[in-house]
């Protein structure tokens, strides 16, 4: 599904990614854990193509393709997905417009017909019952004035509707409640299948109890100083990431 | 006074003279070039307009010449030689017509797709005769049946001037009296043709009317005038204007809109105005001064303008609202769209005068590229205007690091039971929600359009669903181009 290969990247001029390599296969999930400021939302912005972030070595091999040569909104036609950190607030603009706007841009440009109103409509509600999204959040413009849950509880139903092939998953924990993780948790396992892979990246184990892992990496000022089995995650929240990070250095 | 007689009567004879100078050369195309009283004349000759209607022409034309052109707009155009233009060309003839959309700019072809306009349309719209293409006259017809059957009248202000003069000569200059401005003057003078409409005491007129019915009717030229008349208890919605880009041999583009408002009725007035911008240098795009006015005149009266303006190189707009009859309503929504090099300077004026007046202005202006924005907007209360409330609300958008923004409100009450509220925001579209978009998979400019289409929402929702959909495209296909 993707290989990163010795990736340096950086921001604004300042190196952030200092040679990561990671391959992860079809219906993988894989946990990038760290601490703050070691580079994991820098990751996904890299995968998803934000301008301001400069790949300057290395290469992402993406089923079979150069990723880096795809712009944002091909790369997720191509199936990437972000659920981020932050959901930007759309003013004016209800979340049911959008995820039609979404779907059908994404159809379109896989050369697919558009979906219409009445099949939208039903495959939306479906989705958005197993979310626990009222009906009434759809009506309302995306993201503007929800809940830290209903943000991420939002991502998730698009990230639902959207079918990726890889999703990465920013920080999904952050704001959350144990009961809207579960909630959140339970929507992406649902999505777990073997033609599907997830990059989950967290600062917490405890998301790994709800979406437990293939393979764990931790990673430190730009580089993945560890890997490992689901263990790793616990192993972490024991220790804490001081031990590891000084280890490395 | 002596003197003043002296010229009228010598204008008189020279009436006599050119009518009849005119009357072996009535075939001819166009007025000659420039702006004289014999423009006028010819003008009102070739309209076969009774003879008030000449003085009243005659009169606007002698003021207009002791007045100056506003420069307060902030706006910069190039000095008008209004002597360097013509003020009057027949209709085009069918001859004269594209006879298929081969002959048509395929741009605009491109932008009536994007638009989603059905051919037959496209084919009306670019000025193709239509009867070559298809009956037109059947349709026309069933409206004209169906709005006689209300008794609806629903013209061109020229035919309105044959039919009925009582009613034209009774309201016209009522509401934008001729000395109101100068190009409001200038068009009293010399307005070529335009709509009339009169809803009688306590009809709601069966439809929305829209001057696309009458496209192949009239050439309403450079110097549009429009008259609407709504009696007691009576309601109409009236479109203007269309979504597709107009192009016009005409620069100068001066309208006048008059609406009377009589007790308990209402009027609903939506414009989309897109005119040819210019080039992305600013090179030959429209100058559009309008003059657009309501009078609510009856108690417990409405009106309410809704504006989607994007095109035109300069746009000097401002529909208003005298709020006389008590607890008469004013509403203004609009959007205002500036790409390249367009200028915009629009608002509203409400004028309250009644007791439990109330006025709502809702105003966006998105501006992109090197261009220029300015709401400018004045809210009045009068002495004896009791009880008066308006809310006004200004968001402008700024899209890129090159245009600009500019609010200019204008608040004055002299009375102190008013309640006035004013909000302004001012905001650039985000680099986060253009990420977030593009990463849920719209490129570029299906972002840019559905954040600009939400940041409009407000006011997209006055319009008449119809004109919506189309008017949602437009705000897309006007920023093309003005990100990246």
């Amino acid at each position: 599904m993707l290989e990163i290969k010795d990736l340096h990247a950086s921001v604004d001029g300042t190196p952030i990614l200092k040679g990561i390599s990671l391959t992860i296969g079809d219906g993988e999930i894989h946990a990038i854990m760290g601490p703050n400021g070691s580079g994991k939302s820098t990751l996904s912005n890299v995968l998803a193509g934000r301008e301001n972030y400069m790949i300057t070595k290395g290469s992402i091999i993406y089923k079979g393709k150069d990723l880096t040569e795809l712009s944002i909104e091909e790369r997720a036609s191509a199936g990437i997905f972000l659920a981020f950190q932050y959901p930007t607030e759309i003013p004016g603009v209800t979340t049911m417009t959008f995820l039609k706007t979404a779907v059908n841009a994404q159809r379109k440009a896989r050369g697919e017909d558009e979906l219409d109103a009445v099949k939208f409509l039903k495959l939306v509600r479906e989705k958005a019952k197993e979310l626990k999204v009222e009906e009434d959040m759809l009506k309302r413009p995306l993201n503007v004035g929800f809940s830290g849950g209903e943000k991420k509880r939002a991502e998730t139903l698009q990230m639902s509707l959207l079918q990726p092939s890889l999703a990465v998953l920013d920080e999904t924990d952050s704001g959350l409640d144990i009961d809207a993780l579960k909630i959140v948790a339970d929507g992406v396992n649902r999505m777990r299948a073997p033609d599907r892979s997830m990059i989950v990246i967290t600062h917490y184990q405890r998301l790994l109890d709800y979406i437990v892992p293939d393979h764990v990496h931790v990673l430190a000022k730009g580089k993945i100083i560890r890997s490992g089995g689901k263990a790793l995650a616990a192993e972490l929240e024991a220790s804490g990431y001081t031990d590891l990070t000084e280890s490395a250095a | 006074m002596v003197a003043t007689r002296e010229t009228v009567e010598a204008v008189d004879e020279a009436v006599g003279k050119y009518k009849y100078g005119f009357s072996t050369d009535i075939e001819s195309e166009k007025a000659p070039k420039g702006l004289s009283e014999d423009t006028v004349r010819f003008i009102s000759a070739k309209k076969n307009e009774p003879e008030w209607l000449l003085e009243w022409r005659l009169d606007a034309f002698r003021r207009w010449l002791n007045m100056e052109e506003p420069d307060w707009a902030k706006v910069n155009y190039p000095k008008i030689d209004y002597q360097d233009a013509y003020y009057y060309s027949a209709p085009k003839s069918d001859d004269d017509r594209p006879k298929s959309l081969d002959e048509i700019d395929p741009k605009i072809l491109e932008t009536y797709d994007k638009l989603g306009i059905p051919l037959v349309e496209q084919m009306a719209l670019a000025g193709i005769a239509v009867d070559a293409v298809f009956d037109s006259v059947s349709v026309a017809t069933t409206f004209k049946e169906r709005l006689a059957e209300a008794g609806v009248i629903f013209c061109s202000f020229s035919e309105a001037v044959q039919d009925h003069p009582e009613l034209v000569r009774q309201y016209l200059g009522t509401v934008v009296p001729v000395t109101d401005n100068y190009f409001a003057t200038l068009n009293s003078a010399v307005f070529s043709d335009g709509s009339f409409v009169y809803v009688p005491k306590g009809v709601r007129c069966p439809m929305e009317l829209s001057t696309y019915f009458r496209i192949n009717e009239a050439d309403t030229g450079q110097f549009e005038r429009t008259l609407i008349i709504v009696e007691d208890g009576a309601y109409v919605s009236y479109l203007e204007g269309c979504t597709a880009p107009m192009r016009d041999e005409h620069q100068l583009h001066a309208a006048v809109v008059e609406l009377v408002c009589l007790e308990d009725a209402e009027i609903k007035y939506s414009t989309v105005q897109n005119w040819y911008p210019g080039d992305e240098d600013g090179n030959g795009g429209i100058y559009n001064f309008v003059t657009k006015r309501g009078d609510c005149r009856g108690d417990n009266s409405k009106i309410s303008w809704t504006q989607v303006e994007t095109g035109s190189a300069v746009t000097w707009k401002y529909p208003s609202c005298v709020l006389r009859g008590d607890n008469s309503v004013g509403e203004f929504y609009s959007i205002a769209i500036s790409n390249n090099l367009q200028q915009v300077d629009s608002g509203t004026k409400m004028i309250h005068l009644g007791k439990n007046t109330s006025s709502r202005i809702i105003s966006k202006g998105i501006s992109a590229g090197r261009s220029s924005s300015t709401y400018r907007g004045l809210v009045s209360v009068h002495k004896k205007a009791e009880d008066a409330r308006n809310f006004t609300q200004c968001d402008s958008l700024l899209i890129g690091d090159r245009c600009s923004a500019h609010t200019v409100p204008y608040i004055e009450s002299k009375n102190p039971s008013a309640i006035l509220e004013h909000e302004a925001t001012t905001s650039k579209l985000s680099e986060d929600q253009l990420f977030y978009c593009r990463q849920r998979g719209l490129d570029e400019e299906e972002a840019v359009a559905l954040l600009v289409n939400g940041f409009c929402r407000d006011v997209l929702q006055q319009l008449p669903m119809e004109f919506a959909v189309e008017a949602q495209k437009l705000v897309g296909i006007s920023l093309e181009g003005s990100v990246g």
